[in-house]
């Protein structure tokens, strides 16, 4: 069940209801092909949340009720295109505390060993629910509540790119530097948003990320890698 | 080109906006007063998507080093060409090695050079407007050179002036839709919405605009979820926060209002104390 409200004079909220899950997640996406697959030029763009899908249009909608009429209609269709293929990444993260600058704190707010973070926090398969918060910032679901933790009461002014943190029952990597309030602990020398590619963040809505733990050393090997741009991640195509 | 002598208070290059990548996490951005970007480029002929500078108070010195036609539309920092005093809304016609100054702020937060055929930086994710982590650079710098447009110019002095609404400037009227968690406030809360004459604080940027009266209210946040530019964000401190063309694509504070495109270009010339009271459109 899902609900529609204007939103200004260019775009439509359609919302799920209020909870994190999966099963809203694919009525979302499977909208969203559906919706792609008119090619119609009246909608301009789209943005996801964990339970919301907006449509920003071209001009400024002259009658609400109708468009919500045929998004309805769109909805009920059978998806006739193929669905879109959704992966498992594997991003490798070195928990070492020279990056994981936060893990100390941790450890004594969670009253959980350093190893049990890293493990439990190694061990989830996380989906990507949206991207959203700055290029290529990818929302996961699937955090163990054992990591749960509120930000930071003083964000730093300064986080470091790559940068794999926790904000309240959220985990996320940071793509790119930038002010930030989540507890640190450890880092990515993968890169989560880069221009010089086609396609600039190579997950989407619908995709699963796995952490895997590497040395420092790895990380440094990685880090040329990933520079020269001869670095390729690995996947695995996920099967519905 | 154009040459950068000095950079001024805040001067970026914007056009239309990164349209169609929100699902990548890319803001749109793009001119905060679309109006009077469109303007300078219409009066110029150019086609609307054309890239210009945005000027915030002036303070920007620019030199030509080649021939063209340009328009400066938006707020009147007293533009100079060669430290004689130039009109708004008008062409402009350039010879090599002329220098673009401002003075005194008149009027208005920003105003738009636009150079005939547009300048030509490069374009990242189908725009050039600056934004961070996206194009090289995000502000303009002393010393920067600018690409623009080769045209044969177009000596036909126009004496055409477009006179410009006033009101663009002076209302205090900011038109606005209910947002989306509008209906979770109370009726004694809208009153206060619409009544309150709301000021500008000092955290002002092309993301958002911070006001400083307060709305008190126990909201929840909302799960993250879509905001626009214009959207009128409520944070549990009851500040509010308008979103502006940088803002990010998502957000959980509850969006209480929708701004009208029109307003929202009011509301870009307006600054830090400036007041104004939303009015249901």
């Amino acid at each position: 069940m899902h609900t529609y409200k204007p939103f200004g004079a260019k775009a439509i909220l359609i919302e799920w209801k209020a909870i994190i899950a999966e099963a809203i997640l694919k009525d979302i996406l499977e909208f969203k092909d559906k919706i792609n697959s008119q090619k119609s030029e009246s909608y301009l763009d789209y943005s996801i949340g964990y339970n919301s899908l907006t449509i920003i249009f071209k001009d400024i909608i002259l009658d609400f009720d109708k468009e919500v009429e045929k998004l309805k209609s769109i909805y009920t269709l059978n998806l006739t295109t193929k669905p879109i293929q959704n992966f498992i990444w594997e991003i490798p993260v070195c928990y070492d505390l020279e990056f994981g600058i936060d893990l100390k704190e941790m450890s004594r707010s969670l009253n959980l060993e350093i190893s049990d973070i890293i493990k439990t926090h190694s061990e989830s398969i996380y989906t990507v629910f949206f991207i959203g918060f700055l290029p290529g910032f990818l929302y996961l679901g699937g955090l163990n509540s054992k990591l749960f933790l509120d930000r930071k009461p003083n964000p730093r002014l300064n986080v470091e790119v790559g940068s794999v943190g926790i904000g309240g029952e959220q985990t996320g990597v940071y793509p790119v530097n930038s002010a930030g309030g989540w507890n640190i602990i450890g880092r990515t020398p993968i890169n989560f948003f880069d221009l010089e590619v086609s396609n600039p963040c190579f997950a989407k809505s619908g995709d699963q990320i796995k952490f895997i733990a590497i040395t420092k050393r790895e990380f440094s090997k990685l880090e040329i890698l990933v520079s020269k741009k001869s670095y390729q991640l690995f996947k695995t195509v996920i099967n519905d | 080109m154009i040459k950068v002598l000095k950079s001024g208070f805040y001067t970026t290059i914007q056009d239309k906006g990164r349209v169609g990548f929100a699902s990548l996490g890319v803001p749109v951005s793009g001119a905060m007063d679309s109006y009077s970007s469109d303007l300078t480029n219409h009066i110029l002929n150019n086609s609307l998507d054309c890239a210009l500078l945005e000027i915030t108070l002036g303070g920007c010195k620019l030199q030509f080093l080649s021939k063209t036609t340009i328009c400066i539309s938006g707020g009147d920092f007293s533009p100079k060409i060669n430290n004689k005093p130039i009109l708004l809304n008008s062409k402009i016609i350039i010879q090599e090695n002329d220098t673009l100054s401002f003075g005194k702020v008149n009027f208005g937060v920003r105003c738009y050079l636009a150079v005939k055929g547009g300048i030509l930086s490069d374009k990242k994710m189908g725009s050039r407007s600056t934004f961070k982590n996206i194009t090289n650079d995000f502000l303009l710098k002393s010393g920067d050179f600018l690409p623009i447009y080769n045209v044969k110019i177009d000596f036909e002095t126009s004496k055409t002036l477009v006179k410009v609404n006033k009101n663009h400037f002076e209302s205090k009227v900011i038109e606005c839709f209910r947002g989306p968690e509008f209906d979770a406030l109370d009726i004694h809360q809208h009153k206060i919405l619409f009544e309150t004459e709301f000021s500008i604080s000092k955290d002002i940027n092309r993301m958002g605009y911070k006001l400083n009266e307060v709305l008190e209210n126990n909201l929840p946040s909302i799960l993250t979820s879509a905001v626009l530019s214009g959207t009128v964000q409520l944070t549990p401190s009851g500040k509010l926060i308008v979103l502006m063309r940088d803002c990010q694509v998502t957000g959980g504070y509850p969006r209480v209002l929708q701004v009208s495109e029109e307003s929202i270009n009011r509301l870009s010339q307006k600054t830090t104390g400036d007041k104004f009271q939303f009015v249901l459109k």
